[in-house]
């Protein structure tokens, strides 16, 4: 009798205790938010203010200027002049049709979660190369951020920060940062061991080995690490923006809410826009990088 | 002839985690074989006593996996060995610690890889430069010495170029300016020449007997192929096994080969043209004034002219024109007929 009850129907908690969990778990984290959001917070002013100045900066220099200097960037990282036109005539469009501003806030934002992911994978990538119990520490973590949905995590975040452009690039930097710390670590184990043992046999120390070996010789696929950073990061612009950061996501979102299809259309054609000149120059930067392996027969 | 540059102790070398413990199970006698077998431990060096000595070259022989590669990083210790010394200049490299096993390396070791091992990212002047910008040696300093090896190797011209644009023996030439730049006391060449085409490999052995002329390095040469050991080497070890089954000159191998393994690993040698008169003359013999001279460092093939045309024998003068013995058809015949065997 019981024993067919225990195989129909799962053994689930009562749902008083499940309620009672629910409810002390989230009642421990609001008044560790009370106690230490403040706190936290204070830690990210210096990327606040950062970030409020680079976008302050697009916004008010002459969009001439700007679109000189975004240009100026493509060339000296693709050397095409392809791309340098065609990025011209993208943001010509984008000017044109209103979306000037909007566009800024995006690539600062997205600017900024760059560097910061950069400077924060790498390390971790290379700590991960040197060391097996730290990989198998880190990749479920990577695993993790990658996997769950964005809102869910987005949750503590607001509860922690409230809404705004630093819980924003939080969420950004949390789903984007996993390319680069996996691919830094692959690059650097992918060195070839007779190169490394060669550096070893003149007497190269861990630094050495490391800054004249192992990044150099891994810097093609750390590239492709920050290639896929970034164009994550584009992808997370849309939801970024459902917590307050400003950009091309708050016009894509008013019109899902309201249906505005034109409206929709032009904004998301903007993103990927964007995500075209990025993903080309950061890749053919990254290609000019590996010139050394090509050429044997030059 | 001159002082043991580097003497290997009672070196034994036991791959696997717990390879300590089976130290004793090893000097007990059980091989390799068994070793792997019963124990799942790879036993890479048994037992090894070596002396070299200082301005040789000291080959190292061995079919693949007989432990040469992991003798010849132990005297860097590339590779940690499980128990015994290894000593240059009298000092215990395995004692060093970190900081000085370093210093050690950058200073006294310098080393030539099979595949060559170069820096990809780097070009020729930067990859011979590496040894001395690892020293942080003066910049300029270091830049003439590189240039003057890459002259040295006859590789002018290129110290632009990126390892991948060079031939193997062009690179192999880096690899060897690489580590001549920073003058260690000892070379050590891992199968240098062995991914090379036979004639670029007979080329750089040539450049390497010429440059050692000069520089009077200890070089620790390891090959599996026998004519290159027999060109090379003043003296040949032959490993088996992570044994050491013989250590001696080219002759000593090719006349009293230790065991099986080495006989068959000379038999192919075409001895009349490695051995020396020296190592078969007879040295009882009296001087006869009617027959023919030939000095004792001759080979015998350049001999046979003179050889057959002679009635009796021959003389045999040293390098002062003194004699030393006599010579007869029936030492050479002999010769020729054990090669035959």
């Amino acid at each position: 009798m019981n024993l067919i009850e225990f195989f129909t129907s799962f053994p689930e908690m009562s749902s008083e205790s499940l309620r009672l969990f629910k409810k002390s778990v989230d009642g421990a984290y609001r008044s560790f938010s009370a106690k230490y959001g403040d706190a936290i917070e204070a830690v990210f002013d210096p990327v606040l203010y950062f970030l409020v100045w680079f976008e302050k900066l697009l916004h008010n220099s002459p969009w001439p200027l700007v679109i000189l200097a975004l240009l100026g960037l493509v060339y000296l990282g693709s050397r095409s002049i392809y791309l340098t036109i065609g990025s011209l005539f993208a943001f010509l469009f984008i000017g044109y049709f209103g979306m000037w501003d909007d566009t800024m806030s995006t690539v600062s934002i997205i600017g900024v979660c760059t560097a910061l992911t950069i400077g924060f994978g790498i390390p971790v990538g290379i700590l991960m190369s040197g060391s097996d119990r730290a990989r198998a520490m880190i990749t479920p973590i990577l695993d993790i951020m990658q996997t769950m949905p964005s809102f869910v995590y987005l949750i503590p975040v607001v509860m922690l920060l409230g809404i705004g452009k630093i819980p924003g690039l939080l969420a950004v930097i949390i789903y984007a940062i996993p390319p680069v710390i996996r691919l830094t670590d692959l690059g650097i184990r992918e060195v070839n061991k007779e190169v490394l043992e060669a550096a070893d046999a003149f007497g190269a120390n861990r630094m050495q080995k490391l800054f004249r070996v192992q990044l150099p010789l891994a810097l093609p696929t750390i590239f492709a690490g920050i290639n896929q950073t970034i164009m994550m990061a584009l992808a997370m612009v849309v939801i970024a923006s459902m917590i307050g950061v400003k950009g091309l996501g708050q016009p894509v979102l008013k019109a899902i809410t309201n249906q505005y299809f034109t409206m929709g259309l032009l904004n998301g054609l903007a993103i990927v826009a964007l995500a075209i000149i990025f993903d080309r120059v950061s890749q053919s930067y990254g290609k000019r990088m590996q010139q050394h392996r090509a050429g044997a027969n030059e | 002839m001159s002082e043991v540059k580097i003497k290997i102790e009672n070196l034994y070398k036991i791959f696997g985690p717990r390879a300590k413990e089976y130290t004793d199970k090893v000097k007990s006698g059980i091989d390799k074989d068994e070793l792997l077998a019963k124990y799942n431990h790879v036993l890479g060096l048994d037992n090894i006593n070596l002396d070299i000595k200082e301005q040789s070259i000291q080959v190292v022989m061995g079919l693949s996996g007989s432990g040469k590669s992991t003798l010849i990083r132990h005297i860097n210790r590339l590779i940690e060995p499980t128990e015994g010394t290894v000593l240059v200049d009298g000092e215990d490299i395995t004692k060093l610690n970190k900081a000085d096993l370093l210093e050690f390396r950058r200073n006294k070791t310098g080393m030539v890889f099979q595949r060559f091992a170069l820096f990809p990212h780097h070009n020729i002047l930067d990859n011979v430069q590496f040894g001395l910008s690892i020293k942080n040696l003066d910049k300029s300093e270091s830049k003439d010495k590189a240039m003057y090896w890459i002259e040295k190797v006859g590789l002018t011209g290129f110290e632009n170029k990126f390892p991948n644009q060079l031939s193997g023996g062009m690179q192999q030439r880096v690899g060897l300016a690489r580590a001549l730049a920073i003058d260690p006391d000892i070379l050590l060449m891992d199968e240098a020449f062995s991914a090379l085409d036979p004639l670029i490999r007979t080329d750089m052995q040539d450049q390497l007997l010429d440059l050692q002329k000069n520089l009077k390095k200890t070089i620790i040469f390891i090959t599996h192929d026998l004519d290159e050991a027999l060109k090379l080497g003043d003296r040949i070890a032959i490993l088996n096994g992570g044994k050491l089954v013989q250590d001696g000159n080219a002759e000593e191998i090719l006349l009293n080969p230790a065991d099986d393994y080495v006989s068959n690993f000379v038999k192919d040698v075409n001895r009349i043209k490695v051995l020396k008169i020296g190592s078969i003359m007879n040295i009882d013999g009296n001087i006869n004034e009617s027959n023919p001279s030939v000095m004792v460092d001759e080979s015998i093939e350049n001999c046979l002219p003179t050889m057959l045309e002679s009635e009796s024998g021959l003389n045999v003068l040293d390098n002062d024109k003194n004699f030393v013995g006599v010579i007869s058809k029936n030492n050479i015949a002999e010769i020729l007929r054990r090669s035959k065997d």
